[in-house]
């Protein structure tokens, strides 16, 4: 039998469906990637990093489905409020994940989703405000073959 | 080796670690080279409340032999920090006379001549004593805590899937545990176990898939001395990723740092006076995560099984390293006063099987339920002219004679072997028992696969384990050391980044460069892959050390590393 390195990574997530694809290297090509989603959704501006609070495992169990959560700090009024939310993941083919709309109505501009994670990589979540401010957090989730701990 | 600036920085840093007391008492009998029972227990009682902390014990209901590491490094913000020092230097930092029973507790200096002299560590029915001792003072002080890893890691433990250890660790009255090697007998067995234990499984972290709601109980109050105290439970973070998920699907684990500070409010909300982590997360990450998360007074360290005869603390925080296999127990008096601690003490109890008499009732109970497999562990399968131990980053002799194992019984190009730090030490000249071979080995995913990768996913594999050992954050470590190899060499550079750490990759057959093209033939064991086929690894170990009658093992020079 001959090991590929898909079936090793599975090995280490325990799931044969998993192809996670190689060392988490940052090529040139994604962070261009990520830097024109970030500036379609800033329209240009440099997102702070503020307000925002995203919490995601440091160490992904499952790369297939890693569990992803983000609230954001805003009164949620009429004048200022959070109309959007987008989650992206910097090292995926295509780095959009998911977008999340909000109103006054939605109390809080918080959710949880899961997302999949092709190999190490950050996580990005851009907040845009009504009054035009963008806001954003990252956060490195490891995805790893496993084993030999303890 | 660690450079004299350094140690000079770490010297430093032993400001921010507090003198212990027991200790210095503990140094002078070093001094004397003599040790009697009395040396051991005597401890002078503070304040209100004592906490005995046993640790990371993989199973060892018997005395046993553990070299502690020769390398341990640190990487980052920790580097050349206590735990991450190691042998002469230890010795220093610590003002431990080389040769002098303390010497031999904490180091690898002259383990194999030193182990002579002062015999074996450890042993249920010796830990007994020392806590029937410290309740017969301060029972109604006394909290009793095991950070788990408790019920794997012999032959014993595996055959009755934990239940030796439970029956035996029951008798000892705990108050309270947490786990992590624990969950590798399956989320079913773990259920029906932590159904019937007459104290408080604790695991804040994990939760089920589903629902994400909590699994086990988070905290546990408990009142001693009059002091209302918070025992908050950490399992091991990484369980999932470093064991078979397979084995406990529902469960998720992580470190989720959040809901640490949220237990820890919220047991403060319940009236706890002094907050008491009872952590399986590993030095560093306790290090870390203490500086983030407030209110916590103590924390009781687990898995990455350091010994420090002193408690390092970070902001107020009380950090204690209790050593595993049962060589040590710690007892940390607390003098807990208008909801703070005003006063500790502390002391690392070694335990000496020689010099500490044992609980006639606990052995009783030991040999118990060790009797219907005490032929089997006795059995004699060869001889060790040379040292056999596995603890320190890179391979011990003991991962050595398993890689031989594997590339000779299953005709292997290369071999690989979990880098765990359980495992005990056989000294040079004695007999290898099965009861040996299974401290080693023994696990419910033991299958000794043999498949074909290529070079340039060996060196993904390398890099890939030497990150969550060297990774610069703690939060992104697992606790275990690096893979060990057999037919190959490499060298290692631990302050490198991700995918960068290894190089001179040379097959030792012939010693060429490992092709990143050419497919090898690797056998291994200890897959977390579910399905995983081949004979378990203490057959093919026992299949060639009956082949070889006698094997001597010279120690590892085929890692090298660098850049540190």
């Amino acid at each position: 039998m001959t090991i590929t390195r898909r079936q090793v990574f599975a090995l280490g997530a325990g799931v044969a469906a998993v192809a996670l694809t190689g060392l988490p290297r940052v090529t040139f090509a994604e962070e261009d990637k990520v830097q024109a989603a970030i500036d379609a959704f800033s329209g240009g501006a440099t997102p702070e990093t503020a307000n925002v609070s995203l919490t995601a495992p440091e160490i992904a169990e499952n790369g297939n489905t890693v569990p992803i959560s983000f609230a954001v700090d805003s009164p949620m009024s009429d004048d200022d409020h959070i109309t959007e939310v987008t989650l992206l993941a910097a090292g995926n083919p295509s780095p959009d994940v998911a977008t999340f709309h909000f109103t006054p109505m939605s109390g809080a501009a918080e959710a949880t989703t899961r997302m999949r994670l092709a190999k190490t990589q950050d996580v990005i979540a851009l907040a845009k405000t009504s009054t035009g401010k963008v806001y954003m957090d990252r956060k490195t989730v490891k995805v790893t073959i496993g084993g030999c701990g303890g | 080796m660690i450079s004299r600036r350094e140690f000079l920085m770490a010297a430093v840093a032993t400001s921010a670690m507090v003198g212990g007391s027991g200790f210095g008492k503990w140094s002078r009998l070093a001094a004397q080279q003599a040790l009697r029972e009395d040396d051991i227990l005597g401890f002078q009682p503070l304040g209100n409340v004592t906490l005995v902390h046993l640790t990371d014990i993989h199973a060892q209901l018997m005395p046993v032999y553990f070299r502690e590491p020769s390398i341990n490094l640190g990487v980052g913000e920790v580097k050349g920090l206590p735990p991450h020092v190691s042998g002469a230097d230890f010795l220093k930092l610590y003002d431990i006379q080389p040769g002098s029973p303390a010497a031999y507790a904490l180091t690898s200096q002259d383990f194999d001549a030193l182990s002579q002299t002062y015999g074996r560590m450890g042993g249920i029915d010796r830990i007994a004593t020392v806590l029937k001792s410290i309740r017969a003072d301060r029972d109604a002080n006394t909290l009793f805590l095991d950070g788990g890893d408790t019920w794997q890691g012999s032959y014993t433990s595996l055959k009755t899937g934990g239940a030796d250890m439970i029956e035996v660790m029951n008798a000892l009255r705990p108050d309270a545990m947490t786990g992590h090697w624990e969950f590798t007998y399956g989320s079913d067995r773990v259920e029906e176990i932590v159904a019937d234990l007459p104290f408080a499984f604790l695991g804040g972290n994990i939760r089920d898939t589903e629902w994400d709601e909590p699994v086990f109980k988070a905290y546990k109050m408990f009142e001693r001395g009059g002091v209302k105290i918070g025992v908050v439970g950490q399992a091991f973070p990484y369980t999932p990723v470093a064991n078979p998920r397979w084995m406990f699907p529902n469960w998720s684990f992580g470190i989720r740092e959040e809901d640490v500070q949220a237990n820890v409010d919220a047991a403060r909300a319940d009236g706890a006076e002094v907050i008491v982590m009872l952590s399986h997360n590993g030095f560093d990450v306790d290090r870390k995560l203490a500086s983030r998360v407030s209110g916590i007074d103590v924390i009781l360290m687990g898995h990455t099984h350091d010994a420090l005869p002193e408690p390092v603390k970070v902001g107020k925080t009380l950090l204690i390293a209790s050593g595993s296999n049962g060589k040590f127990l710690s007892r940390l008096d607390l003098d807990v006063r208008e909801g703070e601690v005003k006063d500790f003490r502390f002391k690392l109890i070694p335990i000496f099987s020689d010099v500490i008499a044992p609980d006639a009732e606990t052995t009783a109970l030991v040999e118990k339920v060790r009797a219907p497999y005490a032929d089997e562990l006795g059995r004699e399968l060869a001889t060790t002219e040379s040292l056999l131990y596995r603890r320190g980053n890179f391979n011990g002799t003991f991962d050595d004679l398993i890689c031989d194992a594997l590339i000779d019984q299953r005709d292997a190009e290369i071999a690989m072997s979990p880098g765990f730090r359980w495992g005990t030490t056989v000294p040079s000249g004695q007999a290898i028992t099965v009861e040996d071979l299974h401290n080693a080995t023994s696990m419910t995913y033991p299958q000794a696969y043999r498949s074909e990768m290529s070079g340039a996913l060996i060196k993904e594999i390398l890099e890939d384990v030497a990150d969550n050992l060297f990774n610069a954050d703690p939060y992104y470590q697992q606790g275990g050391d690096m893979v060990r190899v057999g037919g190959m060499a490499y060298s290692i550079n631990p302050t490198a980044g991700i995918g960068s750490r290894i190089s001179d990759m040379t097959f030792l057959k012939d010693g060429s460069p490992i092709d990143p093209d050419r497919n090898y033939v690797v056998a291994g064991w200890a897959s977390v892959n579910e399905g995983t086929e081949g004979p378990a690894i203490w057959d093919v170990v026992e299949g060639h050390l009956k082949e070889r009658g006698t094997v001597k093992l010279e120690g590892n020079r085929a890692v090298k590393v660098v850049g540190m």
